[in-house]
């Protein structure tokens, strides 16, 4: 038994960080979150020197064939980063979706270009998920009508794919719907409303059970996200601990006083499990199915709501200054706000749990 | 990332189970709170120790079984037991705390003389370190031994001693340099219960239980080469053994099973004829300690890897005990609601008997603070894990003539 990331895994981790530390200083990070659009070219494009995009691609495809645990890794880095890329959707769920469901065709035509980092196919759920706003999607024979919105990770798609309530998914390319891109909250990420109009759609139905191979994409979508979670909420409370070693009141440093310091150790006392939380949520859903559905919904939910404590502990030890525009601290803050209400809050994840174990509150 | 078992420690498992299917059955009853180990347990200590499932790495000159030390295989052995329900051997404080800090830190003598017989069951020790003015603030322990004609002299008294009524021994954090800063002028003494001028008061807590002693200590000689280490260095010997009490509270087989336990618990109750876990309040707080309890699960996995590498596992070792107790505590805070007022009807049966379900689940929830507040209570484990795990700086010392050298 051995639980923990491989030796690769952590050579991997340190490259993308030392490459997120060079790409994205402050200013940076300020200059490429202001139009809000969530994706640059020129970042997306070093991402994919570190073969991020074909992560989990299979090897026969040009990708790294890698598994969630990898992709949950890359996720904490980018969440330490709040790096403006469009990565659950694209370069988890999409190919995700992919491997489960799609024929082989199918795969040959679109899994190489995923892992190029050219196709960047954006999902989105019509149901299931549990996101609010509008999600009312028919089909007709092979023709999508109705709107999604809130499609994450969709701000520069050249492809959206639709799962419908029934489990079944419909891709169309970008340039044959009608998108409404708003920036959102987290000004790193986007959330974009896509409207069908009887458009023609390619329909990926060779999965044995498309309903269950739906949730594992959506599962694996959760994990990562509370995986880019734990690393916004890192990024704060490394932060906040750096503050509080510098910032003088009284004559003495204010990480000294216990009211600050206690915040502080409440803070590492609840993020720390979290990392192994989503490490082996993520673990579950390459190698152990059982839990998948389950550790997958709780992941989602508890780091959310531990990370809203140490966003806003944080944000506290840094005095008046933290609530300011000019740390910057607030790019984290809703970092871990967005993630939390994407493909379900924490409400509607657990309440995903109790109907998994039979803990319905009706018949 | 695997966590499958290799065939080693599947071989392990192996065996353990074809032990408890042949020896099972001459197992004490897991549970039922402290008290002195009867003839059935000692019994069963002794085949437990013949067939090296405790004292498994301690030497075998010492009385173990010489294994090399190997926390993966500790971990099988602990859950195989658990799982079996059957008790794995006594975790009192001798085992647990004096025997690993003697053969850490002991003289050749000492470790023959105590480690064998300890392990055994045939000497049962109390801890002695608390004291009514010094709880949290250790280091300042004022009772106090002089050295006269070959032995030590103690005066003073101690508190919150667990099992003193029953124990045969006592290790003990004196003061023996009262001209030395406070954490050099402390010592570590072993010593004998049965010794005149030592008076033992049961503390009845809480719980309606003696958990606890006041023990009283006038002119009590205590053999010169009783001493670990060496004058002045208790404070040093007193951390070794705290690392080990501080590893053993909070582990994840108890979040686990009192969370199983919940489960069976809101399954099974009814209120106006609907189950608990069907009411949204008591489920929605079932949900949500399982997913704590999923992530400290995990947690404790990373550690345990950690410590089979030989990895220093830092801040997130130090968040165990503090985040172990709170999460405990609200598992077992959910239970009592379960129980409801039809838990409120309380009897303690004492140390003989078996309590019923409502009065052990209220006890436990009581004995959950004590346990916040013994083995370096949790606003200390707070200090600890900001100054040492977070490095951040420590409050400015107070420097008063009170302080340094008093008694």
């Amino acid at each position: 038994m051995e639980f923990g990331l491989s030796l690769e895994q952590r050579q991997f981790d340190d490259s993308l960080r030392s490459f997120l530390r060079d790409r994205l200083p402050m200013e940076q990070l300020r200059a490429l979150a202001e139009p809000g659009g969530g994706f640059d070219e020129g970042l997306w494009g070093g991402l994919s020197e570190l073969g991020l995009h074909g992560l989990i691609v299979p090897e026969r495809f040009g990708g790294a064939g890698l598994g969630v645990l990898d992709a949950a890794v890359a996720a904490e880095a980018l969440g330490y980063a709040a790096a403006p890329v469009p990565f659950t959707g694209t370069t988890v769920m999409a190919p995700l979706a992919f491997i489960n469901s799609a024929t082989e065709a199918q795969q040959d035509e679109y899994l190489p270009a995923i892992a190029a980092g050219e196709a960047r196919v954006a999902v989105g759920f019509a149901g299931l998920a549990g996101q609010t706003g509008t999600a009312s999607v028919t089909l007709d024979g092979a023709r999508l009508t109705g709107t999604v919105s809130g499609v994450m990770d969709a701000g520069a798609a050249t492809h959206f794919l639709i799962y419908l309530r029934d489990g079944t998914a419909a891709l169309v390319e970008a340039s044959a719907v009608t998108t409404v891109s708003h920036r959102s909250l987290d000004r790193t990420r986007p959330l974009v409303d896509v409207t069908f109009n009887a458009t023609a759609a390619e329909l990926l139905v060779a999965a044995n059970d498309k309903l269950a191979s739906a949730r594992r994409v959506l599962d694996s979508g959760r994990v990562v996200l509370a995986a880019d979670t734990v690393g916004a909420a890192q990024t704060m409370l490394d932060r906040a601990v750096a503050f509080a070693k510098e910032r003088v009141q009284f004559g003495r440093v204010i990480g000294s006083f216990q009211g600050v310091k206690y915040m502080l150790a409440d803070c590492v006392t609840m993020l720390e499990p979290c990392r192994g939380m989503v490490w082996y949520a993520a673990h579950a859903q390459d190698a152990m199915p059982d839990e998948a559905g389950l550790t997958a919904c709780h992941a989602k939910a508890h780091v959310a709501d531990v990370a809203r404590e140490v966003a806003r502990m944080t944000t506290e030890t840094h005095g008046g200054m933290g609530f300011t525009d000019l740390l910057g601290l607030h790019y984290w803050f809703k970092r871990v706000g967005f993630n939390r209400q994407v493909l379900g809050g924490p409400e509607r994840c657990r309440e995903e749990a109790a109907a998994l174990q039979g803990w319905t509150l009706h018949d | 990332m695997d966590l499958s078992l290799s065939e080693e420690y599947q071989a392990l498992q192996a065996e353990i189970r074809g032990f408890i299917a042949t020896h099972g059955h001459r197992s004490p009853k897991v549970g039922g709170g402290r008290k002195r180990p009867d003839r059935k347990t000692l019994d069963w200590q002794k085949i437990l120790l013949e067939h090296g499932y405790v004292g498994r790495t301690i030497p075998v000159e010492y009385g173990g079984a010489g294994k090399p030390p190997d926390v993966m295989e500790a971990a099988v052995i602990a859950a195989e037991f658990a799982r079996a329900n059957i008790y794995a051997g006594l975790t009192n404080q001798g085992v647990s705390m004096l025997v690993p800090t003697l053969l850490e830190v002991g003289t050749e003598d000492q470790k023959r003389a105590y480690v064998g017989p300890t392990i055994r069951g045939d000497i049962i020790w109390c801890q002695g370190y608390s004291e009514p003015g010094n709880g949290s603030d250790l280091a300042n322990a004022q009772t106090k031994a002089e050295l006269k004609d070959g032995f030590w002299v103690v005066n003073g008294q101690k508190i919150w001693t667990s099992s003193a009524h029953y124990a045969d021994m006592m290790f003990l954090l004196c003061r023996t340099e009262p001209n030395a800063p406070k954490h050099e002028g402390l010592s570590y003494l072993l010593l004998s219960m049965d010794s005149p001028g030592i008076d033992r008061r049961p503390l009845k807590t809480m719980t309606g239980r003696s958990e606890f002693n006041e023990v009283f200590f006038t002119d009590v000689k205590v053999p010169e080469q009783q001493i670990v280490v060496g004058r002045g260095k208790g404070w040093y010997v007193a951390n070794v053994t705290l690392k080990h009490e501080r590893s053993m509270i909070g582990n994840a087989d108890k979040v686990t099973s009192r969370l199983e336990q919940l489960v069976r618990m809101l399954g099974t109750t009814e209120v106006d004829g609907v189950p608990l876990i069907r009411q949204a309040e008591f489920r929605d707080r079932l949900l949500r300690l399982q997913g704590e309890v999923i992530a400290w699960k995990a947690h404790n996995l990373r550690l345990l890897t950690e410590a089979a590498q030989g990895v220093d596992s830092g801040v997130k070792r130090m968040i165990v005990k503090y985040g172990g107790t709170m999460l405990g505590f609200r598992l077992s805070s959910l239970a009592v609601d379960a129980l409801g007022a039809a838990g409120l009807p309380f009897e303690s049966a004492g140390e003989d008997a078996e309590d019923d379900d409502a009065t052990t689940w209220n006890i436990d929830y009581m004995y959950d603070v004590g346990l916040m507040i013994g083995g370096g209570s949790n606003n200390i484990q707070k200090n600890i894990i900001g100054e040492r795990g977070l490095d951040l700086p420590r409050e400015p010392k107070v420097q008063t003539a009170t302080v340094v050298g008093r008694g």
